[in-house]
């Protein structure tokens, strides 16, 4: 790739500025093509490995009771960040999705006293708001997402520990409602959570790629100032995006209430949003906006607790052992693709 | 650049006009003029210098790491590691200092070189961050955030998964003890904060963070050293987190890299962009940052000391980020 760039400099004649401007443009296409490939499917990629050097070497880990743990634990966080992969990809970022999670989560077991409709529309409704007033103040006020999602964080945590009482009420589901069955059912012996996250990450998918709902999203993410003078409703696609993230983390609560029966403190969710954007890097979506995939997202929290799953029981490492392997893990495919990328654009600027 | 020139305009008059903008640029200081005035007729006890003192040992850690982390967001990245780094300064501080037969992997070491081994540990991470963020060219918030999921673990691997409680009377005296009823550890904050102010106006590092905050390409095609501005800044940010790191741990007698420095990096953020400093870059202001680590600070003992529960402090101090940024936003100064 660096050979069309030492031809250019002397201005040759016309046959060879052809063959050169052609050599640029593969050597561009290349890269690009190359980088979109490892971006996408690089997450995808690096799970399947993964998986087969666990199939290889851990006879626990590809036993099936495993492999369904490991999808069940994934996918209360993994529907967190299919509402953050939106959010990121519009350019924007939710901090607050741990804190409406523990808002899900506890409405939902106060609620199912009240019945199992109760349980979910009522704290669907709670977070969607908190999503719908943190994106009107990004949107309407254009204030930063980081910070007005890093208010709501805290601003939306008081309000649990507001409704636990301080966080001294545990609520507890009473029993044998319909909606523990949300939480504890089993389709093909899978559970209901993975096959609702599964879900979510299909509609996410159809409405990224094939909507105008999606596209606009895509454009807003790339330059919102562009998206704005091309007549696009910039301001309704921000709202949205941020009710999309309240509605995800608070269907991850109701989840999480139902398969759980209650009986959760008002701390939790406590970094579940940083997990959530790791899984969205890791799955290809670049922070700065425009571009992303859900299926990127999908492999990217699927690999995040394939690998605590491998390190804790293949290798018997501890929690904390663990910790540093998945920071390390995060660190060397940021750097990856930021080397690819820079190689992408490097060819493209010659 | 724009931000220093602006800063030092107004300061040449007499007396600057008291408009809408004056209002703009000076509010996170009116606001903890008014918090303050509010405590002395309301608040019981709070005329007594024992609540001050109690005030400026809690504020002096998060004031400590914010200035870090004012750096960092002055040149338009951010640092997401320094709760973890202030962690990792812990553990090392605490297996330093400890004796071997106390703690396994203690060293015993004398004081001041256990403290010396903790800031370089900063100084590592830092590093570490800079080279990734500066060389690399990873986004400043992911290249943080492995740190930040990582560095824990490491904090807890050091001291393996443990606590290690530390009676050693040098850690006791620097958690306790005063200078003229001023205790040590808010004049080692103020003292950095100097430092830092001197660093931000004075220096041509100063200048250069400022000017790659503003631009990065025009900073880069200036022939400013960037990367290395860039990696100094981390590194910077790593050991003033250290130092936090070790004030935090002779203040609870403990390394605790459980829960050491939790949240501290968002804090640091808060007291950063309340005082009036643009997340994107560019516009650094030393004493807002110390404005507003002070205001959050007093804002929960004061809700604290009315008996206003910690659930209702917790939305009003949202409410105080959304306020400060959206008041600020508006600013000619920042545009």
């Amino acid at each position: 790739m660096t050979t069309p760039s030492d031809h250019e400099a002397p201005v040759p004649a016309t046959v060879h500025v052809a063959i050169d401007e052609r050599g640029v443009t593969a050597g561009v296409a290349r890269a690009q093509a190359l980088t979109s490939l490892v971006s996408r499917s690089g997450a995808v990629a690096v799970l399947l490995v993964l998986l087969l050097i666990g199939a290889i070497f851990d006879k626990g880990f590809i036993h099936l009771d495993n492999l369904r743990n490991i999808a069940l634990a994934a996918s209360y966080i993994g529907l967190i960040t299919a509402g953050m992969t939106f959010v990121i990809i519009s350019g924007g970022i939710d901090l607050s999705v741990g804190s409406v999670f523990a808002l899900g989560v506890l409405t939902s077991a106060f609620m199912s006293r009240h019945g199992s409709l109760a349980a979910i529309v009522i704290p669907l409704a709670c977070c969607a708001l908190a999503g719908l007033l943190q994106g009107a103040v990004i949107a309407f006020l254009r204030l930063p997402p980081f910070i007005v999602t890093l208010a709501g964080l805290t601003g939306v945590r008081g309000v649990v520990y507001y409704i636990t009482k301080e966080g001294n009420e545990v609520p507890k589901v009473p029993g044998h409602k319909a909606f523990e069955t949300l939480g504890q059912g089993t389709l093909f012996t899978v559970g209901y959570p993975v096959w609702i996250t599964v879900a979510v990450f299909a509609v996410g998918w159809w409405l990224l790629n094939r909507t105008a709902f999606g596209q606009a999203v895509q454009t807003v993410g790339g330059n919102d100032t562009a998206a704005e003078l091309m007549g696009l409703p910039v301001k309704r696609v921000k709202v949205l995006v941020y009710v999309m993230t309240g509605l995800c983390a608070g269907l991850a609560g109701i989840l999480t209430t139902a398969s759980s029966g209650g009986g959760q403190e008002a701390r939790i969710g406590d970094q579940y949003e940083l997990t959530a954007i790791a899984a969205v890097v890791i799955g290809g979506t670049l922070l700065t906006g425009g571009v992303g995939s859900m299926v990127g997202s999908l492999a990217g929290i699927a690999l995040w607790f394939v690998i605590s799953n491998l390190v804790t029981q293949g290798l018997q490492f501890n929690a904390q052992d663990q910790l540093v392997v998945s920071g390390g893990f995060l660190l060397v495919v940021v750097v990856l693709q930021t080397l690819l990328s820079r190689r992408a654009a490097n060819a493209a600027v010659h | 650049m724009t931000a220093a020139t602006n800063a030092e305009a107004p300061s040449r008059r007499a007396l600057p006009r008291i408009d809408a903008d004056w209002v703009r640029d000076k509010g996170v200081y009116i606001a903890l003029a008014v918090l303050v005035l509010y405590n002395v007729f309301f608040t019981a006890h709070f005329n007594e210098f024992s609540n001050a003192q109690l005030l400026m040992k809690q504020v002096a850690a998060v004031l400590i790491v914010s200035l870090g982390m004012l750096l960092v967001i002055g040149t338009g990245g951010i640092d997401l590691s320094v709760g973890a780094t202030m962690a990792i300064a812990g553990s090392v501080l605490g297996l330093a200092v400890s004796p071997a037969s106390a703690v396994s992997g203690g060293m015993g070491l004398n004081l001041t070189v256990a403290v010396i081994l903790a800031i370089l540990s900063g100084l590592v991470v830092g590093l570490f961050n800079g080279v990734i963020v500066g060389v690399v060219g990873v986004q400043p918030i992911v290249a943080t955030l492995s740190l930040l999921v990582g560095g824990r673990g490491l904090a807890l691997v050091l001291t393996s998964g443990g606590l290690v409680q530390l009676f050693v009377p040098g850690l006791d005296k620097l958690a306790s003890g005063k200078v003229a009823g001023f205790p040590y550890v808010i004049l080692i904050g103020l003292a950095l904060v100097a430092i830092v102010a001197v660093l931000v106006r004075r220096t041509t590092f100063g200048y250069r963070l400022v000017a790659i905050g503003g631009n990065r390409k025009a900073s880069v095609l200036a022939g400013l050293p960037v990367r290395r501005t860039v990696i100094t800044v981390y590194a910077l940010s790593g050991v003033l987190a250290a130092i936090a790191g070790i004030i935090a741990t002779a203040r609870l007698h403990s390394a605790d890299p459980s829960y050491l420095g939790i949240g501290f990096e968002l804090n640091a953020i808060t007291a950063v962009v309340v005082g009036g400093s643009a997340l994107s870059g560019g516009k650094v202001k030393v004493l807002g940052t110390l404005t507003g680590a002070l205001l959050m600070q007093l804002l929960s003992s004061t809700l604290n000391s009315h008996n206003v529960p910690a659930s209702a402090t917790s939305m009003a101090q949202a409410a105080v980020i959304v306020a400060a940024v959206y008041i600020q936003r508006s600013s000619r100064s920042s545009e």
